[in-house]
């Protein structure tokens, strides 16, 4: 298979680089590795929300180990999305005590009014939509998750809402 | 021994194992998918459950994970119990879930070891309806197939590649229910030992490519015991075959040897057998047309030597009865050895270092359990792949110590390496150039062969005063003499490993001084010398004059004509030097099995088989002899040398070869002969040797087609083949139980249809096959307190104005003659080069592709230039034996030829 190279050479801000050499300096100077997580977190917030190949392959490069070392780290973890993503990622509670509470309708719902399937971005790309497990916020189900901050007790009305005033921003 | 009682059986066991291992060397069938004998337990997959009791009173019992519960006395298990029996099909059936129903098309089909364990496990219908999870698969190579929708995530894979062989470029992806083994981008797959994949995975993910070509199932093909002839290990190999051509090599356990494994040259090298430069009918160039028949070729064999003053020439990649044959056809005096001066010299030394010890002539298993190992001018994946292996698992020795002391077992894997972490036990190599064990070495030095053996001389000497002193060695040397010397000299179990691959006798030399030096301390200290063939050493004992005085013969008309047998003279001697002894000699007579230059100047060429079509012997660089047999029956004018000869012997009336019938009369022959060889006659049972009066089948009971498979040529059933030389029959009939280690046709046994049935044929899982592991040891070095040390420390290299050293390069694909004829290793082969520093390629005006014009033995070599810094300056790198760069003799001086000028230097015309 062809491999293609990006025209565009990955660079991360001065303030994200500052970051990542503080979280690599927390580990021993032949086990830079270990600093993978947190920086792939950066990397993520950094290049629109998702790390692509060339992202993954840059992060190996500061780390100094190989592409296939960051790939198994990147595709293992759910946070880390490997396809772009929206401008939002709303990320829906799918476990349990929220599906008792009417996630799967929330999810159904969501899926008509952004027109795409669980795992996609909308058509306007301003939201992809993703379940996760677990948040621990059992109590306030249905509930999202859109970056750290988090949306209970939600019902089609309160989605479509926020998702107004999302558009808007 | 610990007493353990499953269902209420006392059994007799080995502590230290875990339960699984136990029960499988009981031969109680226990089913497992993630556990492997060579790579220990994880617990990852739940297959091995069983039930473990308190007491005698406790009836309910807990489930536990055999392979992860080490044996303990007293200990009460249930394998049959219901619980336990239920939860084993509830995991088998969990697995299965996604696992296609595609075994009627999928190469592992017949040969699985999860088809088995489902059998085993009795999970006998699918309930599960809904869609399985799909992948893309990956092209890996030519060596292998990729089909991820098979895969029951049982980790062995990545194991096995990563944590075993020490490659980077397989790994597992993602998580949960979609959890991927491959590559990072489509690509070839770079470890050496990547062909073990298609056996190490129990289903069919990664399965052979070359045999895709060709595909048969297992049990369809002819299958034979032999010895893989692609280097001088002498790892052990099933061949199989069907509609005459070579399909399949798969690893034969040998606990001494290769253990579970081969290297991808042993396993892909084979195709060359099936090749269409095969020599099949006997050939006389003055004849039209020439293929002539057996009867014909005699003829005018006959006509031709029975006056003629013979030579012959032997070959290191023939086996022991074919070079005795040609010795014993042409006299001792007339015998030469067909290899390369220098080779000569310096198997010559290692036979004659071997022999004198004090230090023991490792094996390949003991490599692994040695605790320090020190590498002198070898680039061991290159040369002797299994034993770069078998390295890499002894780095894991003194890390080991602290698992032991932190009462872990060694099988349980992930915690033993958690608790290891990357440490790793004294590794040091000094070699040419960079090689692929650098990376787990604790130091390593990269010099010239003068160097390096400087550096051994140091070391031997540090060990032991009474090995010579270095004089003028650098600082940089010192320290790491130093450091060389006292790791050896507090390891328990210490290794020298060298050979013939760097050319030089001071390295050899020095390789043997710290042996010997650490000998007077440790006791237990081992060497592994390398030699360049699969023969070398056989033929080296064996003994012949240099292949130089018989070009001397037949110009001084001391003789007239050559027998060559199984060798291209082209790649052991100068093309001019060979040219005119071919051209001087009034008759040449080549036996082999493929057509090469040598063949093409022969007046009379007789068709040879190969490993897969004869049988013979072979002494491994362990000094180890081996049987190999042939897989299938041929068409009578292919045969092997050795009955080639006999024949010539024969219609020559030749006193002795006249009396031979069989392979085993030459064994006799020449056990009789030669007292070294005298243990030959235990390698293998003799013909006649039988199990309750019946031969050993090389086909498996489940064969077919045996009559349709020849329908064209005749639909009734053909008498069968008959084997003279062998206790085995080509047919489906004869002894269906287990026969001697060393002519075990193939591995199986009842609802173990997969390579694990091994672990029913060993004394215990993963030690030796029943009654001794095959091969017989010929050489045992003297013991001794004495050591004799060698003298001549070599001044240090120094470089020479317009001159490039030339130092020999090995490539596991390239570097030898046979495998490269396989398309698979030409196509990982690589292009023809010469590598010199920077510094140098600098001085020269070189850069990268650009050509290097030299002069090496009269002869005027052009070849793209590689840069590589971890050469010598001074000295350059030749691939040896790789097509394109011809045969020199090396190490030698070079003389570099003026550049051509090109049009950037010409000068400007300015009008």
């Amino acid at each position: 298979m062809e491999q293609t190279t990006t025209q565009n050479e990955v660079q991360f801000s001065d303030a994200a680089m500052a970051e990542i050499r503080r979280y690599i300096s927390h580990y021993p100077a032949d086990r830079k590795k270990s600093a993978i997580l947190p920086i792939l977190h950066i990397a993520q917030a950094e290049f629109g929300g998702w790390v692509s190949p060339e992202v993954q392959d840059k992060v190996a490069e500061i780390l100094d180990i190989q592409p296939i070392e960051v790939y198994e780290v990147a595709t293992f973890y759910t946070m880390f999305n490997l396809k772009p993503v929206g401008k939002h990622v709303l990320e829906v509670c799918r476990t349990g005590p929220c599906m008792l509470r009417g996630a799967d309708h929330l999810i159904e719902h969501l899926e008509s009014r952004l027109g795409c399937h669980v795992g996609e971005n909308s058509a306007d790309g301003l939201f992809t939509l993703k379940t996760v497990e677990c948040l621990a916020a059992c109590g306030m189900g249905p509930m999202l998750q859109i970056r750290e901050k988090y949306y209970e007790n939600l019902d089609p009305q309160k989605m479509d809402q926020l998702l107004d005033d999302l558009s808007k921003e | 021994m610990a007493t353990i009682y499953i269902d209420n059986v006392p059994y007799e066991v080995k502590p230290g194992k875990n339960l699984l291992e136990a029960c499988l060397t009981l031969g109680i069938n226990l089913p497992y998918f993630c556990w492997h004998p060579a790579m220990g337990s994880v617990g990852a997959c739940r297959q091995c459950a069983v039930k473990v009791f308190k007491d005698e009173a406790d009836t309910k019992g807990r489930l536990i994970m055999s392979c992860m519960e080490p044996v303990r006395d007293n200990i009460r298990l249930s394998v049959d119990e219901p619980e336990a029996k239920e939860f084993r099909e509830h995991v088998i059936e969990w697995l299965m879930t996604n696992h296609p129903h595609d075994c009627a098309v999928c190469d592992e089909g017949g040969a699985c070891h999860l088809q088995d364990m489902t059998v085993m496990s009795g999970h006998n219908y699918r309930r599960y309806e809904y869609k399985k999870r799909t992948y893309q698969n990956q092209y890996l190579g030519p060596f292998l197939n990729h089909e991820m929708n098979r895969c029951i995530q049982c980790y062995r894979c990545v194991r096995f590649y990563k944590d075993y062989a020490g490659g980077h470029d397989l790994d597992v992806f993602a998580a949960h229910n979609h959890v991927y083994f491959g590559r990072h981008e489509n690509g070839v797959l770079e470890n050496e030992f990547s062909g073990n994949l298609a056996e190490v995975c129990p289903t069919g993910v990664f399965t052979d490519k070359t045999l895709k070509q060709h595909y048969t199932r297992k049990w369809d093909l002819t299958m034979a015991p032999s010895v893989c002839q692609h280097c001088s290990l002498g790892c052990n190999i099933s061949a199989g075959e069907r509609y005459g051509s070579l399909r399949q090599i798969t690893s034969r356990y040998n606990g001494e040897v290769n253990g579970y494994f081969i290297c991808d040259r042993g396993r892909f090298g084979y195709e060359f057998v099936n090749s269409p430069a095969r020599i099949r009918k006997a050939l006389v160039r003055t004849h039209l047309p020439e293929a002539v028949t057996k009867e014909v070729a005699l003829q005018e064999i006959w006509g031709e030597l029975r006056q003629a003053r013979l030579i012959g020439i032997g070959s290191p990649r023939a086996s022991l009865e074919s070079n005795f044959a040609l010795k014993a056809l042409v006299g001792e005096n007339n015998f030469h050895l067909g290899v390369d001066e220098n080779d000569q010299d310096l198997v010559d030394l290692s036979l004659k270092i071997l022999r004198k010890g004090p230090a023991r002539n490792f094996s390949l298993r003991e490599v692994e359990t040695a605790d320090a190992v020190f590498i002198l001018g070898e680039d061991l994946t290159n040369t002797a792949p299994m034993l770069a292996l078998a390295v890499r698992q002894s780095v894991r020795q003194q890390p080991l110590a602290q698992v032991a002391q932190a009462s872990i077992p060694f099988w349980q894997d992930a915690a033993a390496r958690e608790l290891v972490q990357d440490k790793k036990g004294p590794l040091f190599i000094a070699s040419i150039t960079a090689t692929k064990l650098d990376e787990i070495a604790t130091a390593t030095a990269h010099a010239s062969p003068d160097a390096i053996a400087r550096l051994g001389f140091a070391v031997a000497n540090l060990i032991s005063e009474n090995s010579p002193v270095v004089t003028h060695l650098s600082e940089a040397e010192e320290t790491m003499a130093q450091q060389i010397a006292d790791a050896l000299k507090t390891a328990k179990k210490p290794l020298i490993i060298s050979g013939c691959a760097s050319g030089s006798e001071a390295v050899l030399k020095a390789a043997a001084n710290i042996a010997g030096a650490l000998c007077e301390q440790v006791k237990t200290a081992g060497i592994v010398l390398t030699v360049p063939e699969c023969n070398s050493l056989g033929l080296a004992m064996l003994g012949g004059h240099r292949l130089e005085s018989a070009f001397e013969a037949i110009q001084n008309g001391y003789a007239d004509s050559v027998i060559i047998l199984e060798n291209n003279l082209y790649r052991c001697a100068n093309k001019t030097a060979v040219d005119s002894f071919l051209g001087h000699a009034k008759e040449v007579l080549v036996l082999d099995h493929l057509h090469h230059a040598t063949t093409e100047k022969a007046r009379i060429v007789l068709p040879a088989g190969t490993f897969a079509e004869a049988d013979g012997t072979l002494v491994n660089n362990e000094g180890r002899a081996q049987r190999f047999y042939q897989v299938y029956p041929t068409p009578e004018d292919l045969q092997e040398s050795w009955r080639w000869l006999i024949n010539i012997g024969t219609s020559l009336r030749h006193p002795v070869l006249s009396n031979w019938k069989n392979l085993d009369d030459i064994n006799q022959a020449l056990a009789e002969a030669d007292n070294q060889f005298k243990g030959i006659l235990a390698a293998a049972p003799p013909a006649e040797f039988r199990i309750a009066g019946q031969k050993i089948p090389r086909e498996s009971h489940r064969f077919s087609g045996r009559t349709a498979m020849n329908a064209h040529h005749a639909v009734s059933e053909p008498k069968p083949p008959e084997d003279p030389d062998t206790p085995l029959t080509f047919t489906m009939e004869g002894y269906r139980g287990e026969p001697p280690s060393s002519i075990i046709p193939f591995f199986w046994s009842p609802g173990w249809n997969s390579i694990q049935s091994v672990n029913k044929y060993q004394e215990e899982i993963g030690g030796h096959l029943h009654h001794g592991d095959p091969g017989i040891r010929l050489i045992e070095p003297v013991q001794t307190n004495l050591t004799h040390y060698f003298s001549e420390v070599p001044e240090d290299f120094a470089p020479l104005q317009n001159h490039l050293f030339m130092v020999p390069l090995y490539h596991i694909f390239g570097s030898e003659e046979q495998s490269i004829l396989a398309p698979g290793i030409a196509q990982r082969a690589p292009e023809p080069y010469v590598a010199i520093c920077e510094a140098d390629a600098h001085a020269l005006q070189l850069k990268e592709g650009n050509n290097l014009d030299f002069s090496l033995e009269h002869q005027i070599i052009r070849l793209p230039v590689k840069i590589n810094n971890d050469i010598t300056k001074g000295t350059a790198g030749l691939p040896k034996g790789l097509p394109g760069v011809p045969y020199a003799e090396l190490p030698a001086w070079a003389i570099i030829l003026k550049q051509e000028t090109t049009w950037k230097h010409q000068p400007q015309i300015i009008s």
